[in-house]
């Protein structure tokens, strides 16, 4: 191969001195611009290497004079976020629910703090607005399973319903007509009842059968007249709010099956601070007692 | 002394050596730091291989493509912690074949959703996402709730994982088909499956008694998602990398 330098007449440039079959190669320059910003970044990884975690060894990595690491860093800025927190949890965590209530800016930040771990951890169940779904219950109102006062839910918070938590709520409904407590025509008159407690039954002598149905197996949880009991978490049946559903072929399986609704015992995820915040922000929601 | 290319070009012999030098520097800052990866894994306590009904939920995960919406990876910045939990380890998904990390968020990140809703919820959830969170575009699994889970094969599963070096032990692979029926049982016997899976969560999970469903499985594995590692144990020296 002839390698025979020429200046190229038409641009100036001379050629690589290649020549194939009478074609011939220009050796244009890079452009400098381009050459100096290559020979920049070349620089900086050299000091990128020496400042940061770059080189793999047998024995883990090279640190870089600047000892910064991913988790140093994110461990730096919770502490950070923590300590901006600190004095208000610290108020908050050391108030009584009474007192957080009664406080201005204690009420403000736990009203906050409270509407955002809502949306994190109790939203997928209880609704964004708190207003539940089928199978779990609306905080809105003013009808609660478990109670509606303060304390009441803080406590359900904190411990959870039928969870493995030693100090969750627990109560179980017997599966009347699962364990063949109750006939199916008896279930069917104590539904009837149940209806007749909201005042939409449509079959008087059903539910004048299912009363004595109800005075034998229910008053015992769901009391008198189906006022309910906090103390058991047995809900209200008069006031025609359903967690379940309150038409009549959902009493019946209500009745035949039972329902155990569950809820995670939140003192086992988050802390006590945060517990409050939240006992106040759902008790606020409209229906705290 | 210019170097010049033509001394390759015209050397055969000198051509092959130096392409092999070139090429084996190449493998081997590929291959070299795979070696080292060990010391990648944190030392920290408490995860264990999956149980056998885990492992079933886990492969119908993977059989449904969970992982193109949902990540298994909380990323170590505060607004994941505070919403998500602490950011993940590989320790965490070190018996993954494959890891689920995924790369995509359509729906939240599920690598601590263990413990955080209830069985009742992810029942009612799979069969119909929009009957819990009205503005979900998750897709229904109703079909979970009935499709019986075809678990004949789940020994030879514990087996290939062993093969590629998950612990499982032989003990673990004879029981792995009672064990997976137990832990769907609440009322029946327990203590040989939580003794060799630790923290196995025992539950009805999909809510049908008595067979053991798809949904069964699904509820066990995403109940016990993140929840081996216990951080109020686990000291920060232990998470340096």
């Amino acid at each position: 191969m002839p390698t025979k330098i020429e200046k190229d007449a038409v641009t100036g440039t001379e050629t690589t001195g290649h020549e194939w079959d009478g074609i011939k190669e220009l050796n244009t320059p890079l452009p400098k611009w381009w050459l100096y910003s290559y020979y920049a970044t070349i620089l900086w990884s050299i000091a990128y290497f020496v400042l940061y975690p770059a080189w793999p060894s047998l024995s883990g990595h090279t640190p870089g004079v600047l000892g910064w690491t991913m988790r140093g860093e994110i461990a730096a800025e919770m502490e950070a976020a923590k300590a901006a927190q600190g004095p208000m949890l610290r108020r908050i965590a050391a108030s009584s629910l009474d007192d957080i209530r009664k406080s201005t800016d204690l009420q403000a930040y736990a009203m906050a703090g409270g509407r955002s771990a809502f949306g994190v951890q109790c939203a997928p169940c209880h609704g964004a607005g708190g207003a539940g779904a089928k199978g779990f219950p609306n905080l809105v109102d003013d009808s609660w399973i478990w109670g509606g006062t303060l304390d009441d839910i803080y406590t359900t918070i904190q411990f959870g319903i039928r969870n493995a938590n030693d100090k969750s709520r627990l109560s179980q409904m017997p599966r009347f007509g699962v364990d063949g407590m109750l006939t199916a025509a008896q279930i069917d008159d104590v539904a009837e009842y149940v209806l007749s407690l909201s005042r939409r039954s449509r079959d008087a002598g059903a539910a004048k059968r299912g009363e004595a149905v109800y005075a034998e197996n229910c008053v015992a949880c769901h009391q008198e007249g189906g006022k309910g009991n906090p103390e058991m978490g047995a809900p209200n049946l008069a006031a025609n709010i359903w967690t379940f559903g309150g038409d009549k072929a959902t009493i019946v399986e209500s009745v035949r099956n039972a329902r155990a609704g569950s809820m995670p015992a939140w003192i086992d995820r988050l802390d006590d601070a945060t517990i409050k915040m939240l006992a106040v922000y759902v008790h606020a929601l409209g229906g705290g007692k | 002394m210019s170097f010049s290319h033509a001394i390759l070009e015209k050397n055969v012999v000198l051509l092959a050596v130096c392409t092999l030098i070139t090429v084996a520097i190449g493998g081997l800052v590929q291959i070299v730091p795979l070696f080292t990866i060990e010391q990648t894994i944190e030392r920290v306590e408490g995860v264990r291989p999956y149980s056998p009904l885990e492992l079933a939920g886990r492969n119908i995960y993977v059989r449904e493509g969970c992982y193109n919406c949902h990540s298994q990876q909380i990323r170590p910045f505060r607004d994941e912690i505070e919403r998500y939990g602490h950011y993940s380890l590989a320790a965490e998904s070190m018996y993954d074949h494959p890891f689920q990390w995924g790369s995509k968020r359509s729906g939240p990140d599920l690598a601590r959703v263990g413990g955080k809703y209830s069985d009742d919820w992810h029942v009612a959830h799979m069969i119909d996402p929009r009957a819990v969170v009205p503005e979900s575009i998750m897709p229904a699994y109703a079909f979970m709730a009935t499709r019986p889970l075809d678990y004949s094969d789940i020994q030879a599963h514990l087996k290939t994982l062993k093969l590629i070096g998950v612990p499982y032990t032989d003990e673990m692979i004879a029981n792995a088909k009672a064990d997976l029926e137990a832990q769907k049982d609440p009322e029946g016997d327990t203590a040989g499956l939580t003794a060799r899976y630790p923290k196995a969560v025992v539950s009805n999970f999909g809510g049908t008694p008595g067979k053991v469903t798809e949904l069964d499985a699904m509820v066990a594995y995403l109940q016990m998602l993140g929840t081996l590692v216990d951080f109020r144990n686990v000291k920060p020296e232990q998470l340096r990398q």
